[in-house]
Parts: structure tokens; C-alpha cells; sequence
């Protein structure tokens, strides 16, 4: 359209002509139309609806303090846990920006798991909103990533012993293993050139890729449009004389407001942190990461960050023992399982030969393979939860007792898989983990039946709104 | 869309034909970009050789050496000590140092005390699980992991066990024995680390 036939900007207001300027060469109008003015959401959305917006504050919180982080920081072997010193006591407010930072860490995982555990509240990975999960999923690798990236940088004890442990996962692949660690390094162990390179991803690489894919899950969020807590679609109920969902409020100002609200009490919370425990007891920060890196001394107690202890467990849960009780003889069950209920023998023979292959590894590769392979499929499976979910409806509230209980002790394992990857390791911890890792593969692989045989209540045909 | 008549095939090969040599010089130029990250000249420099001075050890004492960025012990052990690595022989997972022995346990130390000479213990402290590095429990006797304990190394971070041959304890999460370098005695007090007769 040429710029002379597109129509003013109506209102009254004093920027009129400015905003008619922009707009003629600019779709402005069009864009906030779209995906704020006119983009309708559902009106039942509750208190799990915050967490969206605000893993989107925090990422916007360390994109900002990052930037000044990186004016301080020097990413060298032999001054780098000096120069994170010289942010905390020399430079000013440099131990604020620091603490907003690395509490805003654990904040962005807390708001992600949130919004991620609201997604299976209620179904809102169902279709058609399979690759708006899927762009999250990868949002959430990506947080991995970073996280990973970023906590070698203060080149702690924890820091360089972590990096250690985790690219030393690599290199338990089989036949390119040893290789790829070299490569992912740069060196034969962590060193500077590993510093390095992992600032360049944690400041640069990671960070682009993860604001692309927040710019792709919102695009297909908007495409598709929220889903709800009782994960019925708005758009099948139309006002036929606006077109628009009779469910439906525009998102500004009906939820920019809400999700204010939400931002204010995050930040009450938040600065609660960042000013009297920015240490979390630990947590957050862990204390032996006040200790300069040492190549040559292995601190007396390891364990990743809080975010990340559940796969941990999961990985230190997978010993030689378990892949021959437990791993083994549930993968056949698991076989038999699909065989026994499937149709198509083509499915059946590929899952045969599948799963006799998998034994045969099980029964010849190290455990150590394995841990990986399970700490490796424990994230991976949330990518597959669209197809794994068969229940007749998507929100928790219409589904039966079989589902409530499987989330309820799915929770449960991933709480407690978390605790103990905090904790060293003993015999009886290293059983429960190993029951929590069952319970939290279990919650998964058996869904595509247990999903299926639930009693679910029907679903209404428009939002309840209490 | 234009019937299949339509289309000029002379033209949609030479379509094709350039996307492929395009895709191939694009991915040809990823590999400098990959080959940057590989260890630089200087790192693959800092794996020379280091010597170590091992006149001063007493019996029963152990000494860190950095070697490539790692750790590497050298034990000198006491004759109860090598009785001890016989009694746990039962115990550990690869006795006689089979596994992946051209990776880990050069020829000359493929034997019960994994040493050229029984007297002095050189390996890599790094457990060949994940890469942490044990602890000295070097003394014998009862410890929270193992009873009949005889002296060895504990790996704080999943608990695998190394007797004070490195060989690893059975049904731990570490799969192989710690890692014996490359050594050669250049006289009765120094040690070559990272070079042995066959290179030089």
C-alpha cells in the first residue's frame, strides 16, 4: 500500500500526526492491534497465568544487569574470581547488579518451572499449541545452557568443578566421546581457553538464540492463542456481531495491568532476596564457589546448583545395579507393553528390534553411558508430552483420579530427586533416588494409557469463571 | 501454481545444482569456525613434559605434580601398603589392568602395582567417572565407605573407591582404573611425566 493511502491514526490525541507519519511507512498500529489491543485472552486466566510474563521481567532483568556485569568482568583464568571480588567491594553498586543477577538465575528457573508445570496443569501443551511447547521447550534448554555457561564465569571452586564434572558427561559417548569433551573445552581440562569460550556463549551466543525462540513462542502463542485452566478454545464461541470470542479480553489493558500487579509483588519478593539472602543459605550461591578455582583439589562436597540437582540425582541414581534391575527389566515390560496394545505389526517389530538393541547396550555399556542417557531423556521427554497425553480433555480439572495422582507423585519425585542431588551420596539416599527416578520416568512413559483408561469428567462448552 | 508443462527443467536443474554447491561452501566455511575451537598451538605446547624430584618423599607420602592441567600423584609406598594392594585384589574391578589398557595403563606398569618400580605409584588423580579428584585415605583401617579399608583414594563426589594401585573398587560409578601416565625414570630421584623410552 502506499504510504498516502493508508488511513490517518484516529484519536485525539497531540501525537497524531507523528503516529500517521510512522504508521504510513510502519505497520505500528497494526502490530499493537494484533498482539495487544486486539489480541484476545482468555477472561478466567488465574494466579499460574503470571509466570509467563514474568520469566519474560527476569529475562529483561539479566539482559540489563548482564550488560554491566560484562563492564567489570575479565574473562581470564588468572583474574577472573579477582574481578568478581573488584564488582562486589570496589566497583559502585557493582554487589547489587551481581546479586540481581545471580539471584535473578534461580528467579528465572523458579517462574519457568512454574509456567512449565502450568502448561501440564492444564493441558496447554494439547494441540494445536504443539510447537508453541516445543519453542519453549527450547527456551528451556537454552536457560540450561546459560545457566551452565554463566556459572563457570566466577571461576570458583564449584564453578571449575562443575564445568568439570558436566563436560566430562560427553565424554561418555561412545567412540567420539573423548574428542568432543577436547573440542567443547579447547584444552585437555578446564582451563582459560574454556573460560573464555564459554563467556563468549553465556554474553553472546546463547542469549541470541534464546531472545529468537522467546520472539517465536510468543508469535505462535498469538497465532494460536492462550489456552485456559479449564482448556477449552475461546475461539470456538464467537459473538457473531464483533467476530470476536465471547470468552476473550483484550490482552492490553486487561492483562498488561495484571501482569503488572504480578511484576510488582515478584519484585517485592525478588529485592527481599537480593538484599538480605542473596545466598539463598547456599542455594543460589553456593559457598565453596567463594573459593578460588584449584585444577589440582576437588572441593569435599559437589552439587550443581538447586535447578539443576534433579537430573543430577537421576544421573548419580543410574548404577550398575539399577540398569540391571530396574532399567533393564523395565524397558522389556515397557516393550511388551506396546506390543500387547498396538495394532500395526510394523510398530510392533520396529519396537522389538528397538528394544533389543537397547538391551544389548544395557546389558554391555558402563552405567556410566546410561546415567547420562537417563539425566539426557529426563529433560528431553518434555519435548514429547503433545503426543504422550491422550486424555479426552486437557485441563486437570475435568481429568479423573489416575491423572491427578500421577502429577501429584510426579511432583513429589521431582522434589525429592532435587533434594537429594544437594546431598552427598549414601546407600539410602542412593535407593530413594533411584525410586524417584523410576517414579518420574513412570509418570511419562506410562501416560499414553493411563491417560486414556481415566474417567474425565465432560467439558464445558464456555470458560467458568469464578 | 503453473502446471508441470510450465516449468523450464534446464533451468530448475541449474537451481539446484547451485543451491547444492552453495550448501556445500557454506558448510565447508563452518569448518575453520569448528577447527578454532580444537586445543590451540599453545595449549597443545603446555602438554610438554614435566619432571619431578621425587628424592625428598618419605615412605607412605604422596606428592602432586601439575601435568597437562591435571593432577598427578606419586605415591612412595611402604611394603605394608603393597601387601595391602594384594589383599584387594578380590575387590576391585579390573585386577590385572585389561581395560582399555593402551589408554590408560602403559606397558611397563601392567602389573600387580601398575609401577615400573613397586616402590613409587605415578597416576593421573582424576577418577575416570566424571573427572573429580580423590581424596588421600592413603592409612588403612575401618573408614564410613568400606570396613576392611587398606589404603587408597575416595572420590567425594559419587564415591567411587581407588586402592593405592588406582585400581577401582567393583560396582562403583567410576567404570576404570585411574589413569597411569607416560613415565620415565630420568635417575633414581627425578621422574619424567608425559614422556616415556618408546617416544623419546
Amino acid at each position: 500500500m502506499a504510504a498516502a493511502e493508508k488511513q490517518a491514526v484516529t484519536g485525539a490525541g497531540p501525537f497524531n500526526g507523528l503516529l500517521t507519519w510512522i504508521d504510513q511507512r510502519f505497520p505500528l498500529m497494526q502490530t499493537l492491534r494484533s498482539h495487544l489491543t486486539e489480541y484476545y485472552a482468555p477472561k478466567n486466566f488465574n494466579f499460574w497465568y503470571y509466570f509467563g510474563s514474568l520469566a519474560l521481567f527476569v529475562l529483561v532483568i539479566q539482559i540489563v544487569t548482564g550488560i554491566f556485569l560484562t563492564m567489570n568482568y575479565k574473562p581470564d583464568a588468572s583474574q577472573a574470581f579477582a574481578s568478581v571480588e573488584y564488582i562486589m567491594r570496589e566497583v559502585p553498586w557493582g554487589w547489587w547488579i551481581r546479586y540481581m543477577h545471580s539471584t535473578g538465575a534461580s528467579f528465572f528457573f523458579i517462574c519457568v518451572y512454574l509456567h512449565m508445570f502450568r502448561a501440564m496443569l492444564y493441558g496447554s501443551y494439547r494441540k494445536p499449541r504443539e510447537l508453541l511447547w516445543i519453542f519453549g521447550m527450547l527456551i528451556f534448554l537454552c536457560l540450561m545452557a546459560e545457566a551452565f555457561f554463566g556459572y563457570l564465569l566466577p571461576w570458583g571452586q564449584m564453578s571449575y568443578w562443575g564445568a568439570q564434572v558436566i563436560v566430562n558427561l560427553f565424554d561418555a559417548i561412545p567412540v567420539i566421546g573423548p574428542d568432543l569433551a577436547i573440542w567443547i573445552r579447547g584444552d585437555f581440562v578446564v582451563s582459560d581457553a574454556t573460560l573464555n569460550r564459554f563467556f563468549a556463549y553465556h554474553v553472546i551466543a546463547v542469549p541470541l538464540a534464546l531472545l529468537a525462540l522467546v520472539v517465536a513462542h510468543l508469535l505462535a502463542l498469538h497465532e494460536v492463542g492462550s489456552s485456559n485452566p479449564d482448556g477449552v478454545e475461546i475461539k470456538k464461541s464467537i459473538d457473531p456481531a464483533t467476530g470476536r470470542p465471547l470468552d476473550g479480553i483484550p490482552f492490553h489493558p486487561y492483562y498488561t495491568v495484571k501482569d503488572t500487579f504480578g511484576v510488582v509483588a515478584f519484585l517485592i519478593v525478588f529485592s527481599i532476596v537480593v538484599f538480605f539472602a542473596p545466598e539463598a543459605g547456599g542455594y543460589f550461591l553456593e559457598h565453596n564457589n567463594f573459593i578460588p578455582a584449584d585444577p589440582l583439589k576437588t572441593p569435599l562436597h559437589i552439587a550443581p546448583v538447586w535447578y539443576f540437582t534433579p537430573y543430577y540425582s537421576i544421573l548419580r541414581a543410574t548404577t550398575e545395579e539399577f540398569v540391571f534391575w530396574a532399567l533393564a527389566p523395565g524397558l522389556a515390560a515397557f516393550a511388551l507393553l506396546i506390543i500387547w496394545t498396538v495394532r500395526s505389526s510394523a510398530t510392533r517389530i520396529a519396537v522389538g528390534v528397538i528394544a533389543i538393541v537397547l538391551l544389548l547396550g544395557l546389558l554391555t555399556l558402563d552405567a556410566k553411558v546410561w546415567g547420562v542417557v537417563l539425566m539426557g531423556t529426563s529433560v528431553v521427554i518434555f519435548f514429547f508430552l503433545p503426543w504422550l497425553d491422550r486424555s479426552p480433555v486437557r485441563s486437570i480439572r475435568y481429568k479423573g483420579p489416575i491423572t491427578k495422582t500421577a502429577i501429584a507423585l510426579f511432583v513429589i519425585a521431582f522434589f525429592v530427586l532435587g533434594y537429594l542431588g544437594t546431598e552427598s551420596v549414601t546407600a539410602a539416599r542412593t535407593l530413594a533416588a533411584q525410586i524417584g527416578t523410576a517414579v518420574y520416568f513412570l509418570f511419562f512413559f506410562l501416560m499414553p494409557w493411563y491417560s486414556r483408561m481415566d474417567k474425565c469428567r465432560p467439558e464445558p462448552q464456555r470458560v467458568t469463571w469464578k | 501454481m503453473s502446471d508441470q508443462s510450465e516449468v523450464n527443467r534446464g533451468r530448475r536443474s541449474l537451481v539446484i545444482a547451485s543451491a547444492c554447491a552453495g550448501g556445500a561452501a557454506a558448510v565447508g566455511t563452518a569448518v575453520p569456525f569448528a577447527a578454532s575451537m580444537l586445543p590451540s598451538e599453545r595449549a597443545q605446547a603446555l602438554g610438554a613434559p614435566v619432571e619431578a624430584e621425587i628424592g625428598q618423599l618419605a615412605p607412605g607420602e604422596k606428592l602432586t605434580v601439575e601435568w597437562r592441567g591435571q593432577p598427578v600423584w606419586i605415591v612412595r609406598r611402604t611394603q605394608e601398603m603393597l601387601d595391602g594392594i594384594k589383599r584387594v585384589d578380590d575387590k576391585v574391578a579390573d585386577p590385572k589392568s585389561e581395560r582399555k589398557k593402551n589408554e590408560l595403563t602403559p606397558e611397563y606398569a601392567r602389573n600387580e602395582y601398575r609401577s615400573i618400580k613397586p616402590e613409587y605409584l605415578v597416576v593421573v588423580g582424576i577418577c575416570t567417572h566424571l573427572g573429580c579428584s580423590p581424596q588421600d585415605r592413603l592409612k588403612a583401617g575401618p573408614e564410613s565407605f568400606e570396613s576392611q579399608w587398606t589404603g587408597g583414594f575416595y572420590c567425594p563426589c559419587h564415591g567411587s573407591l581407588f586402592d593405592l594401585a588406582g585400581r577401582v573398587y567393583k560396582n562403583k560409578p567410576a567404570p576404570d582404573n585411574l589413569r597411569v601416565p607416560p613415565y620415565t625414570y630420568l635417575s633414581d630421584t627425578r621422574i619424567l611425566i608425559g614422556e616415556d623410552k618408546k617416544a623419546a
